[in-house]
Parts: C-alpha cells; structure tokens; sequence
C-alpha cells in the first residue's frame, strides 16, 4: 500500500474560492456556535426561573464559594491567553512554543475541570445534590454541561498537543485547524463569564 | 470534531488509518452505508421517510379503526395512548422533516451549482444518527412500551404511569419512566443529526454558490431550505436543553417539571413551543419552496414576486419565533401574554398570505399544463389555505380556548402538514424522481394518486372541523354513543382508508415506471440549474460549474432574447452538446470519472455510520438503576462515538489520486 501526501485539494471547498472568502469550517464553527448561544441561552433561562425554588434546601447564599470559584475562574480566562499564545507560536512557526503553549491550556482546562469537581463532590456532601429542588438541580445542569463543553475542549487540544510532538502539526497547513479549537475554546471561556456573572455575582451583588 | 478534521498529514501516513481501510465501492449495499454523496444520501431519507410514512400510517388506522365506532375495542386504553402518541413523533421527525431534509440533500447543491454540500461527512452522519433514531424509539415496543403521552408529552401527565388502577404503583412508575427515557433519548439523538444538517446547509447555502449566483438569484427551494436550517439551529437546542431536563426529571428526580417538588410544568410547555412553533415553520417551508419550483415551470411563467416570496419566507422565519405561546391559551398565562402572543399569530398569517397570492399570481395568465407535480401544488395552495384560515382562527383567543384540545385543533394541523407539507412534497416526488432516477413517473396512474388522496383526505380532515366544534375532545381512546359525533366519525375511518389506497397507487406507480424510457436532462422544460446536468446526475453534478446570470438561469440559456431582436435565441450551457440525448442540453455523462476529470470529490468513510450507531448505545444506558451496567453502556457507546470522532478526524476527506 502505498504512502500518500497530504491530501490538501481543499476537498470540502472542492478547490474553488468560497462564496464569503471564508473557508467552510471556520464558518461552520461560527455556524455551531450560533446554535450553542441558544443551549446555553435556554439553561440560563432555567436557572433564573429557579434561583428561588430552593425547597427549603441550601440557597445560593449558603452554597456557593465565591473566592474559590473566582480563582479557578482566572484559570480558566487564563487559559484563553495560553490559546492565542499557542497560535500564535504556530504563526511563527515556534513548534516548542506551540507545544507548550497547547499543553498550559489543555493543562489550565484541567484545572478549572478539577475545582468544578471538587465544588460539585463537596455541595453534594452538604446535602445539595440533583433531587434537591429545581434551583439545584437548574445549577448542576448548566455547570455539569460547561464543564462537558470544556472537556471536550480539553480533549482537542490534547491531541493537537500530541499530534505536534511527532509532526502531525504544521504551520503551513494546520494553521485553520488551531484557529478553530481556539474559536470553540474562547466561546466556552466566554459563556463562563456568562454563568459566572449570573449564577455566582448575580445573588450576592 | 470539524475543528480537527480534514487535516491528514505529514506525507509518511499509510493509507490504511487505524481499523479500517477506505471503503472504495461505488456501487451495492456498501457503497450506500459508507457514501458522502448527497443524492445518494437524499435519496436514502426519501426512502426512510417513505418507510416511515407506511409506519405511522399503519398507527393511524389503528386509530380510526378504534374510533370508527362509539365504545371502539381495537384497542386497549394504553395501547391507543402509544399508538398516538407513535404516530404523532413518527410522522412529524420520521417522515415530514426527513423527506424534507431529502429534497434538501438532493436538490440544494445541485441548485446552487456545488459539486456537493460544504460537509459531505457531517451529511452522513446525519442521516445516519436519524435512522438509529427511528429504530432506537422504535425499539421501545420490545421493552416497556411506546412512549403514550403524545407528542408534546406535557408534565405532570408525563410522570403519571398507565392505568395506576391495573398495576402496582412501583410498576407504573418503571413502565412510565422507560417510555418517557425512550421519547426523550430518542428524540435527542434525532436533534443531533438536525443540528448537524442546519449547520452544513447553512454553511453550504452562504459558501458553495456557483459564480454569479447572488443570494437573491438563488432558487426559492434554496431559499426555503436557507430559512429552515436556520430555524433548526436554532430551535435544535432548546428541545434539546428541554429533553435533557425531562430525562434528569425522570432518571435523576431532579424536579424541573414536578409540581409536588417545586417545579413548574409550565416550564416545559415554553421550552417545548419554543422549539415547536418554529418547528412547524421547519415542516412546511420546504414544501412552499418546492411549490414555488413546480408552479413558474407549469405555467411557463416567470415566479410571480420573487423577492416578495424570499422576503416573506424570511419574515415568517423570523415571526415564527414569536408566536409559541398561542399553544399555550388555556395555560393561564395571563391576558396581557395571551393577547400579545394572539396579535403575533394574526401577523403571521400576513407572509403567508403573501406566498399564496403571488402563487396565484404565478398562475394567473399562465400557460396551464395540468401535471402530476403541478396538480400536487395547486393541491398545496388550496389545502393549505384552509389549514391556514382555521390557523388565523386560533389566534382569538377565546375562539381557541374553546377548541383546545378537541378535534378541530387535529383538523386544523393536518390540513397545513397533509394537506400543506405532504401535498407538497409528494409533488416534489412527481417532479424530480425523473432527475434522480432518470424515469418520469406514469403520468395516468399520478393523477389518479392525486385525485384519491385529495379525496381520501378531505373525508379524513374535513369533518374533525366538525367533530371538534361538536365537542369531540382529541386523544381519547373511546366516545360514548349518543354523542352525536357517531356519522362523521365513520366517514373519517373510511377517508382513511382511501388515504391508504392513494398511497398504494403511489407504490404502484414506482413499481411500473421502472421501465419507463429515459427522460433525459430537462423533461419538464424547466429553469433552474438541476434540470442542466444529466438524469441521474453524475456523482460530480456537473462537468463544468454553470455561471449563473439569471434568476431562472436554465430558462434564460434557453429561451433568452438578445436585446436587438426580441425572437428567442437559445443559449448553449457550459460544456453541452446539442447532440446528446435527452434534449438539447442533455445528457451529459461524459463517461469519465470525477478524477478523470480532474475533479476532486470526497471519498466515502465508515466513520459516520460507526459514530452514529455508539449514540443508542450510550442512550441505553440511561435505562439502568445500576451504576456500573449504566457506566458500562455509556463507556461502550462513548467510545464507539468519540473513537470514530477521532478516526474521522485523522482520515482525509479526500485521498490523494496521483
């Protein structure tokens, strides 16, 4: 069987210049994304109805830590700057910067991913848990699918990581591919501003 | 998972990836189960939706043989719930949406000009996580039962288990709570192969345009198809966000819709008909695109305002998303939201209204030909009109108050989706089964299809109106005698019955026209570009990419006048050979292969019918109390998903040829 090269015929634009100049999957992204603001916009909406069905259970003035989600809050933003550095290393054709660029994000993802573990083991403990009352159960569901948003996010950018360690990456034709997990990785980040504004600020303020 | 696809390479990678070598057959089953070519795929949800529509039909006798007669003992109180119920989710995400995802497949990279859509993998998988949709609702007739609570599956109903007399309350709430797992995981995986294709169509729309085709040259189909991706990526994930909380109400007892436990059943009524109302909008536009197709070439005429008919397409796309509450009268959301919500539903039907008078204006003074498809779109235009008057009649709100819930709501809503949607969509069967299949149907035997199913429907719908103002209330399983609603009741059973005729004469009409000559490239005299290229198209759709100057851009190659003489002068399309057969721009099957051409198309793959199949998998199982079997089915169905993510992913959408 023989080898092949990189099969760069800009298949999905079938090799013709695209209509707005944009290729495909970026706008497919854009696309996605649109449709994401509405999933998200409708887990929002949830969870305002239900801020004050509590059931008599923990409120949100009981639970929630405001110190520790601000910090891995931080993480999490910071991790935008690691993506746009890592780009940016691969504009200049840095794969050393690439890579470790690829790795701080991935890795600050982890981070955030762990406190939202540890936050979510720890209100269970304290009696807070999915059955306890809408208000709840409103903020379990739209954390838990934040948190699966940036694990997927987390998974891509492993495996750019680990595609660039033995070449799989290059600047000449995987710029587009970066820029997309980054488009999806600043949204997620961006919707976390989002619900940290309304679920942790919103209550207190 | 597109973030990272279509990038192969550092030159060394063998072609064999992983577990599977790329699937090189163009023709038999596996060619069809791992093809990325849209008309092969469009022509597999027509088929699907067809199988489907005998499916749901089937229900739907069931439900007129049971209510045929006053004190009906077909069938049992419960199995009439799931049968309804099965009906209503069959023909509404099985058989209307999917047939009209098929003409899109089919028809809107051929109307644009495109050698394909913008992501012909992410088109199959779409297809493909449908029909494991279909089949993993379907499969809840081997466990528990078919989810009963209709369609809209309101709360607190929707916790209640069958017939709590008849069983112990423990079993009542396990039977209740698989049924409502298998509506609600079923339909959330049917969501995802509708986001995928609203995010491919949308991108395809705006990106794959052939030169000189602006956005407002488009065909109207396009533009139809435009809005309603829109409307799907939109509306996808508010049922989605909705279907989730259902499943964590039922699996987890998290109390988003349960009364008792400080939830607000409300609640789901706004998330349901706020994917729902526009849902319908999804159902019917691409049906007014095909009539708007089908009406001009019938009439030799131009399309009567074209821009008037896009604009207002739009506006009810946009107002569609504004008008969800007027489901909702009876639920007491207060005068101010009722009235409000009232007005938004009389202003939609000024669009509308809009599209059917410059139907009627395409018409007017036209040169009339009498056709199958022409026959399906007048059936459209005048069946829905009066779908659409009993809609206008639920915008008073008083008015709907006292039809909510009786026949006369089911009377209003099969006249838009049979007698709107449906009518035109088996029009659009008449019209392009020559392109895709290269036979015209019989045209004796269409008629007479036609003719029985207008029939057939009209005895079916039209005396609901009456049984519904009569105060016959909808999903009951049984009428008392007496009522006075005994005659009519009859009458609809065997409307029914001539419906399912009409439908044999369809099957009918395919099975002889088998053997019918070709119809090469342009059998109707048409006028927009699909009719170009050859019947069936070859895989590439054409040879050269057309330059569009025109609206109807085929007519004016054909038929255009030069400014200093007004006689017709016939335009050669790019590439055609007056000599072909099939007409004079037909058939222009080179013989040679898209690469002999020089043409690059995308290879076929298994990944998307491997990604598709680990969803019902990981659906499943939601159904376990145990942890670890749950963990177990998720672990299974996750990495069958997300693996075949990351082949697809590392697999080229395109093997290098030379």
């Amino acid at each position: 069987m023989s080898t092949v090269d990189a099969a760069e015929h800009g298949a999905a634009d079938h090799g013709h210049a695209t209509n707005l100049g944009m290729s495909n999957e970026k706008l497919g992204m854009w696309t996605f994304i649109g449709s994401e603001c509405l999933f998200f916009g409708a887990m929002i909406a949830t969870y305002l109805l239900y801020l004050n069905r509590t059931n008599g259970g923990l409120t949100a003035f009981d639970v929630f830590d405001i110190p520790f989600t601000s910090a891995s809050t931080f993480i999490l933003l910071m991790s935008s700057l690691g993506m746009v550095l890592a780009l940016d290393a691969l504009h200049k054709r840095d794969m050393r910067g690439f890579q470790t660029w690829t790795l701080a994000t991935a890795v600050m993802g982890m981070v955030f991913l762990a406190g939202q573990k540890y936050e979510f083991a720890f209100f269970v403990e304290e009696g807070f848990k999915l059955e306890t009352s809408p208000f709840s159960v409103s903020f379990f569901m739209l954390t838990g699918f934040h948190g699966i948003h940036v694990t997927v996010g987390v998974v891509m950018l492993v495996i750019l990581w680990a595609l660039s360690l033995r070449g799989g990456i290059t600047a000449d034709k995987h710029t587009e591919t970066v820029e997309l997990v980054g488009l999806y990785w600043h949204f997620v980040d961006i919707v976390w501003i989002v619900i940290f504004t309304v679920i942790y600020l919103i209550p207190v303020g | 998972m597109t973030a990272i696809a279509e990038n192969p390479s550092t030159g060394t990678l063998p072609r064999r990836r992983g577990i599977f070598p790329r699937p090189t057959k163009t023709t038999g089953a596996l060619s069809w189960l791992t093809t990325v070519d849209h008309k092969k795929i469009g022509i597999m949800y027509g088929i699907g939706a067809l199988i489907f529509f005998v499916v749901g039909g089937l229900e739907a006798l069931l439900i007129r043989a049971q209510l045929a007669t006053p004190n009906g003992e077909v069938l049992s109180a419960d199995l009439y719930n799931q049968v309804f119920t099965m009906h209503g989710l069959t023909m509404i995400f099985f058989v209307v949406m999917p047939l009209g995802a098929a003409f899109i497949n089919y028809l809107l990279p051929l109307q644009l000009g495109a050698r394909d859509v913008a992501f012909p993998r992410i088109n199959a998988v779409s297809l493909w996580i449908w029909v494991v949709a279909g089949l993993f609702v379907y499969s809840s007739f081997f466990f528990e039962g078919a989810p009963n609570g209709s369609w809209v599956s309101y709360f607190p109903q929707a916790l209640v288990g069958p017939d709590p007399a008849g069983n112990l309350a423990s079993d009542a709430v396990a039977i209740q709570q698989s049924r409502m797992l298998f509506y609600s995981m079923g339909l959330q995986i049917a969501g995802v192969a509708s986001l995928a294709s609203a995010v491919n169509f949308v991108t395809t729309v705006l990106n794959m345009r052939a030169p000189g085709m602006t956005l407002m040259r488009m065909p109207v189909f396009s533009w139809m198809s435009f809005v309603t991706a829109f409307l799907l990526l939109f509306a996808m994930p508010v049922i989605g966000i909705a279907l989730w909380q259902m499943m964590f109400q039922i699996r987890f007892a998290g109390p988003f819709f349960d009364p008792l436990n400080g939830g607000d059943p409300v609640l789901w009524e706004h998330m349901f008909w706020l994917f729902g109302h526009p849902e319908v909008y999804i159902m019917i536009l691409p049906a007014f695109g095909i009539v708007s197709e089908i009406l001009p070439v019938f009439s030799r005429k131009p399309l009567f305002g074209y821009s008037a008919i896009v604009f207002s397409g739009i506006a009810i796309g946009f107002l569609g998303w504004g008008v969800w509450a007027h489901h909702m009268f009876t639920a007491g959301l207060g005068p101010v939201a009722d009235s409000a919500f009232g007005i938004a539903t009389m202003l939609i039907a000024v669009p509308t209204g809009i599209k059917i008078f410059n139907w009627l204006g395409t018409m007017w003074g036209g040169q009339i030909r009498f056709t199958t498809p022409m026959l399906f779109a007048i059936g459209l235009v005048s069946m829905f009109t009066i779908g659409g008057l009993s809609g206008v009649t639920h915008s008073l709100v008083p008015h709907d108050t006292q039809q909510h819930d009786t026949y006369y709501v089911v009377a209003h809503f099969h006249y838009v989706l049979f007698g709107g949607a449906l009518f035109g969509l088996f029009g659009g069967i008449y019209f392009w089964f020559p392109k895709a299949f290269g036979r015209l149907l019989n045209e004796r035997i269409g008629k007479l299809h036609f003719w029985s199913m207008l029939i057939g429907f009209n005895l079916t719908f039209a005396p609901m109106h009456l049984l519904g103002l009569n105060g016959m209330p909808r999903r009951y399983y049984t009428y008392a005698d007496g009522m006075g609603w005994n005659f009519w009741n009859a009458v609809v059973s065997i409307g029914s019955l001539v419906i399912a005729l009409s439908f044999a004469i369809f099957v009918i009409n395919i099975i002889v026209s088998r053997n019918n000559p070709p119809a090469g490239a342009d059998p109707w005299d048409a006028r927009s570009v699909e009719w170009l290229t050859s019947s069936p198209p070859p895989v590439h759709n054409f040879d050269d990419i057309p330059v569009i100057s025109d609206n109807d851009e085929l007519w004016y190659r054909k038929y255009a006048s030069t400014s200093d003489e007004d006689a017709p002068v016939r335009v050669a399309a790019g590439g055609s050979d007056d000599e072909n057969p099939g007409g004079p721009y037909g058939d222009r099957v080179s013989g040679k292969t898209a690469k002999e051409l020089g043409i690059h198309m995308p290879d076929p793959s298994w990944f998307p019918l491997l990604l598709s199949l680990g969803l019902p998998i990981a659906a499943y199982g939601v159904f376990f109390e145990d942890r670890i079997t749950m963990t177990a089915f998720f672990a299974v169905g996750g990495i069958l998903t997300f693996g075949s993510m990351l082949g697809w992913a590392l697999e080229p959408s395109a093997e290098e040829d030379h």
